[in-house]
């Protein structure tokens, strides 16, 4: 067994086989992923007990002959900013830094009913707040493709660790391409459901309108299993989808021949020459696997970037008004009167990065801005969402890069906040649409550093995208 | 758009947030920049556009209601669990009230 490569399948295939069981490679797994970690620190809490207890259930229920699920005994890593009963959650921000959550989200609730095992929870930026995790209160992480570079943000930890072998799949969350960008920059695979499609209860809330969560894996076939697995309605989040989920394995084994993809104007222009380059070669890929590509337009894709940063700031300076030092999170020890104490615990507990959205959100809220700044920027949305309706029309999905550049040195971007808003151009205006969206590698520039290839697809068309991944992938894509 | 740092004060008073002096000063630039960068949306003619306030999908109108059911809420203990400083069973704030 070599942990580090391991597939969902591979892991149930060794426990069925005997060849190890679940509390082995559960222990394997925390003793692998803690020998690594200094080399990224992309873990910052390892749930050693919670992992044991989980893989002893696992294991009992091999014993008994009982189905174990469809995670049954797969290793799995968390994103910081959702929530796990007990396990300490810190949204890689100074302001939860002892933050243990009194109950589970959805999404990890329904993983660890699959008989998922949970190692750990993953660093990230602030709040999930940035485009490189250089924005955590607990160090940056380093990207293990090459250690002196950005693992992309803010999911950089759960790309890292499935990218290292640290964990077989994670869960990150994506509100304008934190999913998608770490996972085009370490290379693996990383999905973004359409809006709805998960439960957001228990995702610590940044942006609701954006927020969603997501799988990271090394194979598209893990990634689908994942998503099969947390999936679905839940009435404690009023905004997930009633929709059916269908059956994205039987989706996946079709053949695309025929399929009409688009690739968009607008997201070739000022691409580093090599990921052009690379992108091409994915499409290329895809034309011999018989689909149909064409040149379509989104006319309005220049005003994402302005439009995100206005929608969700001003959602951000609104979820973010309850830490405020009283019911959980730091609370400021030089404060007498209740106005200080809230000003006083929010200025020592955030970050930069937080204070400066927190800052331009309440900004473009107030009185005499509103108009001119959020409800334009909600029409923008509207615009940028009829765009893609109408290339839906004409194609079955859009073929795109992931970001106009691979994973850039840590430190180059981080003192310029618009160079590093700019960097998210190809995957907010997906976000902005509410539709689902993917990272599958497709090669790497001649330093080795790793491309992603988005591929978007019209609302609750997952099995579509998946469909298209899983056989560019059996095509030999991900080396394209 | 130019922000003051005085403005910036203003909309930090809003945001209950304390900053320093080199803070005030750096938001005021950073934000400025920022403001200055959205000022592209002007160029686009909205007129009879409704705002997308959130992803929508077709839906009746009490799709998303659940039957009203008694659930176990959080006990006093678990709520109180995260706070700084809490006692008697309530959240510990500074006196608001002068006798």
């Amino acid at each position: 067994m070599n942990i580090a490569t391991l597939t969902i399948a591979e892991v149930q295939d060794g426990l069925r086989a005997k060849q190890f069981s679940a509390v082995e490679l559960a222990t394997e797994a925390l003793r692998f992923g803690q020998a690594e970690n200094g080399k990224t620190n992309a873990y910052l809490t390892f749930s050693d007990e919670r992992a044991l207890a989980a893989a002893a259930r696992v294991d009992a229920k091999l014993a008994a002959g009982e189905p174990i699920g469809a995670l049954g005994g797969v290793p799995v890593a968390v994103k910081d900013v959702i929530v796990t009963k007990g396990l300490r959650t810190t949204c890689g921000s100074k302001m939860l830094a002892n933050y243990r959550p009194p109950y589970d989200a959805t999404a990890v609730e329904r993983l660890e009913a699959a008989g998922g095992i949970i190692l750990g929870k993953t660093n990230c930026d602030e709040f999930a707040m940035g485009s490189s995790n250089e924005n955590s209160a607990f160090g940056a992480v380093r990207n293990p493709v090459a250690l002196d570079r950005v693992p992309g943000g803010s999911s950089g930890g759960s790309a890292a660790v499935v990218a290292q072998g640290t964990a077989v799949v994670s869960l990150g969350s994506d509100t304008g391409g934190s999913i998608r960008q770490p996972a085009s920059f370490c290379g693996c695979v990383g999905v973004t459901p359409t809006y709805g499609r998960v439960s957001r209860y228990g995702l610590v809330a940044f942006a609701s309108s954006l927020d969603h969560i997501g799988p990271f894996s090394r194979t598209v076939a893990d990634s689908a299993t994942l998503l099969q697995t947390i999936a679905g309605r839940d009435d404690r989040d009023a905004t997930s989808a009633l929709h059916a989920v269908p059956d994205y394995f039987a989706a996946m084994a079709e053949s695309v021949k025929g399929l009409r993809l688009g690739l968009p104007k607008e997201y070739f222009v000022g691409l580093a020459p090599e990921t052009g380059d690379r992108i091409m070669a994915g499409v290329e890929v895809l034309k011999k696997l018989g689909c149909e590509v064409s040149e379509v337009s989104l006319p309005h894709t220049e005003y994402a970037i302005a439009a995100y940063y206005i929608i969700c700031t001003a959602e951000v300076s609104a979820n973010l008004s309850r830490f405020d030092g009283v019911r959980f999170g730091h609370r400021s020890a030089k404060s007498d009167t209740l106005a200080e104490l809230y000003k006083n615990s929010r200025g020592e507990g955030f970050g930069a990065e937080v204070k400066r959205r927190i800052m331009l959100g309440t900004y473009v809220l107030s009185h005499g801005y509103y108009d001119a700044y959020y409800l334009k920027a909600q029409k923008v949305r509207n615009l940028l969402t009829q765009d893609f309706a109408k290339a839906f029309e004409q194609v079955d999905a859009l073929i795109t890069p992931v970001s106009p550049f691979p994973a850039f040195k840590i430190g180059e971007k981080v003192n310029d906040p618009i160079q590093m808003y700019l960097s998210d151009i190809y995957t907010i205006t997906g976000s902005l649409a509410g539709i689902p969206c993917m990272s599958v590698p497709c090669g790497a520039t001649a330093e080795g550093l790793p491309v992603g290839m988005q591929i978007l697809t019209k609302h609750f068309a997952e099995d579509t995208m998946f469909r298209l991944a899983h056989q560019y992938e059996r095509a030999g894509g991900f080396t394209a | 758009m130019k922000l003051t740092e005085e403005n910036v004060r203003y909309v930090a008073g809003l945001a209950n947030l304390t900053l320093s002096e080199p803070e005030i000063h750096q938001y005021a630039d950073e934000l400025s920049g920022i403001l200055t960068y959205v000022a592209k949306l002007n160029e686009l003619d909205t007129t009879g556009v409704e705002p997308m306030t959130q992803v929508l999908f077709a839906a009746g109108d009490t799709a998303s209601l659940r039957e009203d059911v008694e659930r176990t809420p959080l006990t006093n203990e678990a709520a109180l669990g995260n706070a700084p400083l809490a006692s008697g069973g309530y959240f510990k704030v500074p006196k608001v009230i002068e006798r």
